[in-house]
């Protein structure tokens, strides 16, 4: 559509007291074009999203919204002005408690020179007419609570339009979202495209730029380190760019396992689903993977003793596992990164010794009282093998970015020797350069334990693991060697043709 | 780590220059404790007699009880909770040493133990009603405090417990109040001075030490905090959540029954009128220990600088002869203020 920029930036700069995030960003946004933000955490990307949101004010700069300067001091001004955002967090944009068609037109019901009293019908109506624009086939009566996450993000992203906006900011929305559940997104996105909104699209996720990009835009440490406009677009370019260093995928050198450590067999993991049995070895990287609502969290946190199986056996070193909580676990030996840091991780109030230390503060202690040399040191040796970006062991977490304190989550469970160390979507918002580091440091570490992934990105799978498991309907439906893998087998699989239940062993 | 590779490591990592603190910094991390020393300094001037031993220990003593209290309260806060009973598990405690000794004609062992006995059942059962019954910390200790207060006036048809008053039955209470037991109350230690340090005063400084050194030093003390801050993250790490939470329950019980132990010494009877303020004389001095050091979260250090403080305070006051019916209102802007300091200043997100 049209070539000039809708939406300029020039110049921003922002600093939070001494630290520079933003150092003079200039930035296009065209009507009807997706323009994807690439950048590493901690390059600048949420602080140049909360400048342009209104939750921020910049140094320095300036924004011009058409012709007119845009410098807005709320986030309800922004909106006012045309600049929408959906966060990352789904449920920042959607009010649980109420039901679709409310939290459609919620912004509306806030809105000045409304009445004291609304009308349920004719909400429903407004409702019904933005659902119908933007083309969403979800239930206006459903409770947002009932909600799948990928339809809570389209709700999320409905509400958004009703406000007409010029200019709409995704935040990484597909961060939660199986490959399926991202289409639908992606479709919609479209629409939007078509309305000629102009989008600005943070993602780390190569299959979703590929899929939207009509620009991309990588920032790195404050500052535009590449803008590409030709098509067709320079990928790895703009990888790189945002890294500043040439990673590339390596292909793994798939590891065949040595002694078996852990078996699971004919495990049932829900209601009605297949057994499933597997067998891990010492010294190889499995990954499973598979959709969002598949029972991959289910199964890991059966494995590390949150859940009991329905029926099965599971045997870590030729002994019967059978915990009946983490603690149990973790004394045979059996270690769990959970799903989402900031909810099953991270302590927010502690620094990072407290935070790697928790689980083993026993053995971290003398006579009861905290060792707290020895947490120190052992929190020193971890900063420097995972290369945690921070001043001292002592930092607040909070002060760390979103790759760091899950590096800190991962070396939490690298400081003990485990048996079975289970990673349940360990590179959920970290960014690759967060990312080549962990994996290469689970590999690297993977010695004499077993280690078991659960991702449900393939390119994840295919970056890390010796093998690969699939799982579909809460059961395993393949397994595949990561030297000579069979991607149309695979795809398949992931995307439920049903196969007779295999598993290894 | 055995301690030969221990000892190669630095004791301290020199701080880099950026850790240098900024005068905001500074105002946030001392800012109360230089008001608190302020304070003391205007009112020796402004006052004869402020500085001497004596006033000094006659502030403890009048923030020992409360003290207590609010350092049991600070080990529900760590863990997220809340403790609404403690007033009443106070008075409750007094009120049974005050029946076993004068109505069961006990002695002071007896009477003690009884009273610890209260607090611990009565703080079991709040962490029972709160993790397993999954009623709100504020609601269920709401309830548990509405039930002491009714129950402790049971036994005794709603009157006072002092030796010679007549029980339900029509005969009269022949039990005395031990000496030992008023002990507690009344004796005072020589520290430099002779008969200078009431035995109260010592039983807040080994608490405030003790749970300062269990919270601050210990595994437990730390899972404590771990469990407040981000409770399934303390469970996927294998931590018993719930017990610890009880525990938080228990602790304050205890503390707040050994609150009433103090106060049923000092006073000689089982009054029912008394001990009324003390809730929230001790809830004060845990939320202002937030503001202490910038820690922004429950800590007994800051506890115990926050009853101090409140402490200072009214004995200045007192002192300038600004009538008492102002005291409340002095305690509630100290603490306004303080949870001001610590909520926007420090901008954290309050829980």
């Amino acid at each position: 559509m049209g070539e000039d920029a809708i939406f300029r930036i020039a110049g921003l700069t922002k600093a939070f007291g001494p630290n520079a995030v933003l150092r003079g960003v200039g930035l296009d946004l065209h009507a009807g074009e997706v323009t994807v933000l690439m950048g590493a955490n901690g390059a600048g990307k949420s602080t140049l999203v909360k400048i342009m949101s209104g939750v921020h004010r910049a140094d320095r700069g300036v924004m011009m919204m058409g012709d007119k300067p845009f410098s807005p001091i709320s986030p309800a001004e922004a909106m006012r002005a045309g600049v929408v955002t959906v966060h990352q967090n789904i449920n920042d944009g959607v009010v649980g408690a109420l039901d679709v068609a409310t939290n459609l037109v919620l912004d509306r019901l806030n809105g000045a020179g409304r009445g004291l009293f609304f009308n349920p019908r004719r909400i429903r109506r407004e409702a019904r007419d933005v659902a119908d624009r933007m083309g969403l086939g979800i239930d206006l009566a459903a409770e947002v609570t009932d909600l799948s996450l990928a339809d809570r993000q389209m709700v999320a992203i409905a509400r958004a339009m009703a406000h007409e906006p010029q200019v709409m900011i995704l935040d990484e929305p597909t961060s939660s979202l199986s490959s399926n559940e991202a289409e639908r997104l992606f479709a919609l996105i479209d629409r939007l495209r078509a309305r000629g909104v102009a989008i600005l699209y943070i993602s780390h996720r190569m299959s979703d730029i590929r899929r939207l990009a009509d620009r991309i835009v990588s920032l790195r440490d404050g500052a535009i380190a590449g803008r590409f406009e030709d098509k067709p677009l320079d990928y790895e370019g703009a990888v790189n760019a945002m890294l500043g260093q040439n990673l590339g995928l390596h292909g793994i050198d798939a590891r065949d396992a040595a002694e078996p450590v852990f078996s699971a067999s004919r495990l049932t993991i829900a209601p009605g689903a297949k057994p499933l049995s597997m067998a891990l070895g010492a010294g190889e990287v499995v990954a499973i993977t598979g959709l969002v609502g598949v029972g991959k969290t289910r199964l890991a946190e059966i494995l590390f003793g949150i859940h009991r199986p329905f029926s099965g056996t599971m045997r870590l070193d030729g002994r019967p596992h059978a915990p009946r909580n983490a603690a149990d676990a973790i004394r045979n030996g059996v270690f769990l990164v959970a799903k989402d840091r900031a909810s099953t991780g991270i302590v927010p109030d502690f620094n990072i010794y407290e935070n790697m230390s928790l689980p083993f503060l026993p053995r971290f202690s003398r006579l009861s009282v905290a060792r707290r040399r020895a947490e120190r040191q052992t929190a020193r040796t971890q900063i420097a093998d995972l290369k945690i970006v921070c001043r001292t062991e002592r930092d607040d977490l909070a002060t760390l970015s979103g790759g760091n304190q899950q590096k800190v989550t991962v070396a939490r469970w690298l400081t003990q020797p485990s048996r079975l160390l289970i990673l349940d979507e360990p590179f959920q918002g970290v960014d690759i350069a967060a990312r080549h580091d962990i994996a290469a440091k689970l590999r690297e570490s993977a010695g004499r334990r077993a280690t078991l992934l659960f991702l449900t990105e393939l390119d994840e799978a295919l970056e890390t693991a010796d093998r690969i498991l699939v799982m579909s309907e809460n059961t395993i439906v393949g397994e595949h060697r990561n030297a000579d893998v069979d991607m149309d087998k695979l795809l398949a699989e992931v995307a439920g043709k049903q196969h007779e239940t295999a598993g290894s062993v | 780590m055995d301690s030969r590779t221990a000892e190669k490591t630095p004791v301290e990592t020199p701080q880099p220059p950026a850790a240098r603190l900024s005068a905001r910094e500074l105002a946030i991390r001392y800012g109360f404790l230089a008001l608190l020393v302020g304070l003391i300094v205007f009112f020796s001037l402004a006052t004869r007699g402020f500085t001497s031993p004596q006033a000094a220990v006659f502030i403890l003593q009048s923030v020992s009880i409360t003290g207590i209290l609010a350092l049991g309260v600070t080990a529900t806060l760590v863990v997220g909770g809340f403790d609404l009973s403690i007033g009443s598990i106070a008075t409750s405690s007094m009120m049974a040493a005050a029946y076993v000794m004068v109505v069961l004609e006990q002695n002071a062992l007896v009477a003690v133990i009884a009273c610890l006995a209260i607090g611990a059942l009565v703080g079991l059962i709040n962490g029972l009603i709160i993790c397993y019954m999954r009623v709100p910390d504020l609601l269920a200790t709401l309830g548990m405090m509405f039930l002491l207060i009714g129950l402790q006036r049971i036994p005794t048809e709603g009157r006072s417990i002092a030796t010679g008053m007549t029980l339900p039955d029509g005969s009269t209470a022949e039990g005395t109040f031990s000496p030992a037991f008023l002990a507690l109350g009344r004796h005072r230690f020589d520290l430099f001075i002779d008969n200078l340090v009431p035995a109260s005063v010592v039983v807040l400084i080994v608490l405030a030490i003790v749970i300062w050194f269990f919270l601050e030093y210990t595994r437990f003390g730390r899972m404590m905090y771990a469990v407040g801050s981000n409770e399934r993250a303390a469970e996927f790490a294998g931590a018993p959540v719930k017990a610890y939470r009880i525990w938080a329950y228990v602790i304050s019980g205890v503390f707040a029954s050994i609150g009433g132990i103090l106060l049923a010494a000092r006073l000689g009877r089982g009054d029912i009128a008394s001990g009324n303020n003390l809730l929230l004389d001790a809830v004060a001095a845990a939320l202002i220990g937030f503001a202490v050091l910038g820690a922004a979260k429950p800590n007994a250090f800051g506890t115990a600088i926050g009853a101090l403080f409140v402490g200072v305070l009214l004995q200045g006051l007192t002192m300038m002869n600004v009538p008492y019916y102002t005291q409340d209102f002095v305690k509630g802007a100290v603490l306004v203020i303080a949870l001001i300091f610590t909520f926007a200043l420090l901008g954290r997100k309050a829980r």
